[in-house]
């Protein structure tokens, strides 16, 4: 079980919620069980959100493990020049 | 991902040598081909009208005139690009921006574009186009547009991100905010604060070679552009989608790019050369003028920053926060985010806060420049830092070091460090000769910190071996830097060639797969592990060819220093087979013999810098001259170290200019006064002193060699830099980037009084 960070842009989303709690193997199994449980988060996670794992930054790579005790965050895709 | 990208400590032939980029000839030579260096048969010209207000009402366009002028083969509006953004507000924006609907929201915003057989006629249809304007009240001020009495430039725009929710429409498109800890309780515990307010100007990226394109629409609905750009596989998916071509048919060829540091990461001009050629049925070339480059393409954000900064007198910074207002153009956008993001990332604090307010103005919609939105942050945070460290007595580096971000630390803007090179920048910076020089008389010395994410992102690359044993690889990402010359490197070293052998194009979109822009930092990342995994395949299957050409098991070959062996005694008397070796038979072995990679580069690690610059300011005039100036910065591993230290001078260069002297100037009628290099001065080479640098390299763990981004975080300190240099060179805290001559002297004159 993780205690996923939100940033505050998702928040309300996620009925101002800002962490919750998921189980999950991979970022593709987060990603779809943060849609389950806040549809709200849809949108955003189709193309506006990438996700911290213990300080790295992941915005394509559904396939990534999450290590046991990992820090997670969704945070903003970023724009890069 | 199937590609295991894991760091393995290895010593490298190739990688780390430097010798001359491939495309480098060209260049000097004027061989190289650019954006405006492509023509087509029947090739027509296209010139654009544009808006000279800030900010109007179209009420009407009447194009009949122009249309009769002799030579005259198409006249475009924004009735040419119907909207078939599908609700995406930010396609929406990009469409708008390329030709305006209702408002021109800018001066310079395209209102309509005429395809000519030649200049003459396209320019004489131009000033027949009629167009109807209702003038509207404008505001291109950061802090203007925030205010109660500004006009509201777009009644939908309705404040995001705040409770209760907005319910009158606002020029503050979005309100972000980032942090933890307690700030109001920080604050108390704090022996010395320090409060400032600081504004920067906006700047353009000032790439030398302006947007440039041929566009040629088929009547089979297939279309080619030919495009000076960063990332032509995204140029084809946003043309096609505004145009409603399908993507596979539309073939996007990028030229050489004459610098784009993030403004040749949008579309500006293409989707209307496209819809030209299209209503013309014939090629059109587009090229902007250097006037249109800097009234319509993207220049970065201005800002207003307030800054909050609280120590205790042991040193340690108790709390800080930081208001960020970053002007967007006339859309929204996430700029202002981006500066709440990166503002106090280089630190350690226990209570920390920053909000980010993305403001609507009557200016050109913003782009990215290199490191997008960080150098304006780290101006006001690091001038605070500098300040904050002078009111409690401490050396400037050595408080950064006690307050300094590392492994474990949370950042500021939410997830928690792995291991990160921000304290070894610093530990270099206080031991490096630079620091401890003397300084001559009117000269002060600064130093700043800065930071950016780098990113990764989808990388496609093939390698094919010729039948001599030489190798071409081809590509997705556009060469910005000398990435040729270094995946050249990265090639030669995994395949055990020599860099001679290998040579590197960038594809077309017709030929490879698709890949992200060349930005974030990520070109040499990101294909350099396409190009190992590649490689890693084309071994593979040289492996099964040896054993066929050996004609033993292929569990016997092993493949080292660029040669497959036969393992154990039983093969002992086979001579390794090279790379020619085994290309020369590849017809009876099974065909041609390639390597093909696609995968998303994820893992890039954030980047950090500490810069050093000493300034000679004269009090008389207020000019400035940078006497010396040491980049130092963290690459992972330096694939070609001359190409790195260029990515840190130009960063540095950048910056430096930016710091001193070049700003949009509006005038009172919402138009830009200076749109031209003579009025909007970038520094040359011989305003700057040779920029040192210091490479370090601390290996990226998610690279196969260790590589890190290193493009954009090099101009992240230097607007800071310079403001504590000059600040501690007259003895005058610069709040307002640039620090130009007349604001030096009018510094100076304040303090007198």
């Amino acid at each position: 079980m993780f205690d996923v960070k939100l940033w505050a842009g998702l928040q309300h989303l996620a009925d101002n919620q800002k962490v919750v709690p998921i189980e999950a193997r991979t970022i593709r199994e987060l990603l779809r069980k943060m849609e389950n449980q806040y549809p709200g988060l849809a949108e955003p996670i189709k193309g506006h959100v990438a996700v911290s794992i213990n300080g790295v930054i992941y915005r394509n790579d559904w396939s990534q493990e999450l290590p046991k005790g990992a820090e997670i965050m969704l945070i903003r895709r970023l724009a890069g020049g | 991902m199937s590609f295991d990208a894991t760091n393995s400590s290895k010593s490298f032939k190739s990688v780390g040598t430097r010798p001359l980029r491939p495309d480098g000839v060209d260049k000097v030579t004027g061989r190289a081909r650019y954006g405006a260096d492509f023509n087509m048969p029947g090739q027509l010209v296209a010139r654009v009208l544009r808006s000279k207000h800030a900010h109007a009402k179209i009420k009407s366009i009447d194009t009949s005139r122009a249309e009769t002028v002799k030579g005259v083969k198409a006249v475009v509006t924004a009735a040419d690009l119907p909207d078939l953004t599908d609700g995406d507000p930010a396609l929406f924006a990009v469409l708008d921006n390329c030709m305006a609907r209702n408002k021109a929201m800018y001066d310079g915003h395209a209102i309509a574009a005429v395809a000519a057989i030649d200049e003459k006629a396209a320019k004489a249809a131009l000033k027949l186009i009629a167009v109807d304007y209702e003038i509207l009240p404008h505001v291109t001020d950061v802090d203007a547009a925030t205010l109660p009495d500004a006009p509201v430039l777009n009644e939908a725009i309705f404040t995001q991100g705040v409770e209760p929710k907005s319910t009158r429409p606002s020029n503050i498109a979005n309100r972000t905010e980032f942090g933890h800890g307690d700030v109001d309780v920080g604050f108390s515990h704090a022996d010395s604060v320090v409060e400032r307010s600081y504004k920067t100007e906006q700047t353009h990226q000032g790439y030398i070679e302006p947007h440039a394109c041929v566009a040629n629409c088929n009547p089979d609905g297939t279309a080619e552009l030919w495009v000076c750009t960063q990332g032509h596989f995204v140029y084809r998916q946003v043309c096609a989608d505004l145009l409603g071509i399908e993507v596979s048919k539309l073939r996007v060829t990028s030229s050489e790019i004459g610098g784009g540091f993030g403004g040749k990461t949008h579309v500006w001009t293409e989707p209307v050369a496209l819809a030209l050629s299209r209503k013309a049925n014939r090629p059109v070339k587009l090229v902007m003028s250097r006037d249109e480059v800097f009234r319509a393409s993207g220049p970065t954000s201005a800002t207003s920053i307030d800054v909050k900064i609280g120590a205790n007198k042991d040193g340690i910074i108790t709390a800080a926060t930081a208001t960020l207002r970053y002007t967007s153009g006339p859309y929204a956008d996430m700029w202002a985010e981006l500066g709440a993001m990166t503002s106090f990332a280089c630190y350690d604090l226990e209570n920390v806060k920053t909000v980010g307010l993305e403001v609507i103005v009557n200016r050109p919609k913003v782009a990215a420049y290199r490191a997008p939105s960080a150098p304006m942050a780290a101006f006001a945070v690091e001038s605070a830092i500098d300040e904050l460290a002078q009111k409690i007595g401490m050396n400037p580096v050595d408080f950064r070091i006690q307050n300094v971000a590392s492994e474990g630390t949370q950042s500021s803007y939410g997830p928690i460090y792995g291991p990160i090179g921000i304290g070894p920048t610093l530990e270099a910076a206080k031991a490096h000769p630079h620091m401890s020089a003397p300084l001559g008389k009117n000269q002060g010395r600064g130093m700043a910190c800065g930071f950016w994410f780098n990113f990764g992102g989808q990388t496609c690359t093939d390698l094919n071996i010729s039948a001599d044993g030489t190798v071409t690889i081809a590509v997705g990402t556009v060469d910005v830097g000398g990435s040729r010359a270094s995946l050249s490197l990265i090639a030669a070293e995994e395949l055990g060639l020599s860099y001679d052998n290998i040579k590197a194009v960038v594809a077309d979109t017709s030929t490879l797969g698709y890949n992200d822009m060349t930005d974030g930092s990520r070109g040499t990342f990101s294909t350099s592990m396409a190009t190992i995994s590649a490689a890693r395949n084309a071994i593979e299957i040289m492996r099964h060819r040896a054993a066929l050409m050996w004609d033993i098991p292929l569990g016997d070959v092993y493949w080292e220093d660029g040669h497959a062996h036969a393992a154990g005694t039983k093969h002992g008397n086979l001579a390794p087979l090279s790379v020619k070796d085994i290309a020369a038979e590849a017809g009876k072995t099974g065909g041609p013999i390639a390597g093909h990679s696609e995968l998303v580069a994820d893992g890039a690690g954030v980047s950090f810098a500490t810069h050093i610059c000493d300034i000679d300011v004269d009090p008389e005039t207020g000019s400035s001259r940078v006497v010396r100036y040491t980049v130092i910065q963290d690459a992972g591993k330096a694939v070609h170290p001359s190409y790195v230290e260029g990515q840190y001078q130009g960063g540095a260069a950048q910056g430096i200019g930016w710091a001193l002297n070049e700003e949009y100037i509006y005038g009172e009628d919402g138009r830009l006064q200076n749109p031209g290099f003579l009025d909007y001065r970038i520094p040359v080479c011989s305003d700057l002193p040779m920029i040192d640098t210091q490479i370090l390299e601390i290996p990226n763990p998610k690279h196969p060699y260790g590589v890190r981004g290193v493009g954009e975080t090099s101009i992240v300190p230097p607007l800071a830099a310079i403001a504590n240099a000059v600040s501690n060179a007259v003895g005058v805290r610069m709040t307002h980037i640039p620090v130009s001559p007349p604001r030096i002297l009018a510094a100076l004159t304040d303090a007198k009084d």
